[in-house]
């Protein structure tokens, strides 16, 4: 059987590509570039959007690369149920496309925060978090300075009351979100934001806080298997 | 040649943590009497033709589309005088 192949999308600006590709690897799946300039997904059986600073922010986070040429393909095929994760500056790329409802605004304390962050995982009902049991809490990196998550309050209840809040920050709100949500899925479960990075947890030689990370990848892993 | 100004500020209802920290500043610059300030983005677009309705909505599609982000932020176009 040959490995499940996933995307890992590359911005002029983006910085946790290498760290995404290296967490697939060590999950036992191939990790495939994507550049933001080729209309072309390669075929891949998911795709990760990592973070970083892509078009330096410029505008806001994510407002510029929603209209790469790789993203005219991904929205469809995410839309048609190709399992996508976008992490930090991905998830705030998901939001502008709106492929997730809402927002990620500035932190309500203006500062950069980067420290290791507790998170509940509230929703296991998704292709990246079907290996967590609900209720789990594991530890992540954050850093960013613009994580704080915001939508209308219908979005916001309706968030709620479908179950599509799927990470909430504990011991602590680093930015502000509301609700302490700190990532969502999308109604159909097979698109997933999170300000945190499972890909910079994934191995204790490295100093990460824990291997955490790596459920996220072995869910998508299990996920394609399954399909 | 005309410019439309596009004037992009953040919902009333959503937190403007920038525009609070300026107005804390205010006070120990020796400014007084103000109550709030909110921070918003201004943007000069310089046209080829007449700044006619034709050209405003597109404008309009410009800042629905990219300049602003409408689940969080308000836009206001207009011609600059």
């Amino acid at each position: 059987m040959s490995a499940a192949r996933v995307g890992v999308v590359t911005f002029p600006g983006t910085l946790d590509d290498q760290d995404a590709a290296r967490a697939v690897r060590l999950a036992g799946a191939q990790a495939v570039p994507l550049w933001h300039a080729d209309h072309d997904l390669k075929g891949v059986d998911a795709v990760f959007l990592p973070g970083g600073f892509s078009y330096g922010d410029y505008l806001r986070c994510g407002a510029i690369s929603r209209f790469a040429p790789l993203m005219d393909e991904l929205v469809p095929a995410a839309k048609a149920g190709l399992p996508v994760i976008g992490t930090c500056n991905g998830f705030q790329i998901l939001c502008e496309a709106h492929l997730l409802p809402g927002a990620l605004t500035r932190n309500a304390s203006l500062h950069y925060v980067c420290r290791d962050q507790l998170v509940r995982v509230e929703q296991t009902a998704t292709a990246w978090t079907n290996s967590f049991a609900s209720g789990q809490e594991i530890l992540l990196p954050v850093k960013h300075g613009e994580g704080r998550y915001v939508a209308s309050d219908e979005t916001l209840a309706a968030l709620e009351a479908g179950g599509h809040v799927v990470f909430r920050y504990v011991g602590g709100n680093p930015n502000g979100s509301l609700n302490d949500i700190a990532g969502i899925r999308n109604e159909a479960g097979n698109v997933v934001g999170l300000m945190p990075h499972p890909e910079h947890a994934v191995e204790e030689l490295v100093g990460a806080p824990s291997t955490d990370g790596l459920g996220f990848f072995t869910s998508i892993l299990k996920n394609l298997v399954n399909t | 040649m005309a410019r439309v100004i596009v004037d992009v500020m953040l919902k009333p209802e959503i937190l403007d943590p920038q525009g609070q920290a300026i107005a804390r500043a205010l006070p120990r610059l020796g400014f007084s009497g103000v109550s709030a300030v909110r921070q918003g983005k201004r943007f000069e677009v310089e046209i080829e033709g007449p700044a006619d309705e034709a050209a405003l909505a597109e404008v309009r599609k410009m800042a629905e589309t990219l300049l602003a982000n409408t689940v969080i932020e308000d836009y206001d176009v207009r011609v600059e005088a």
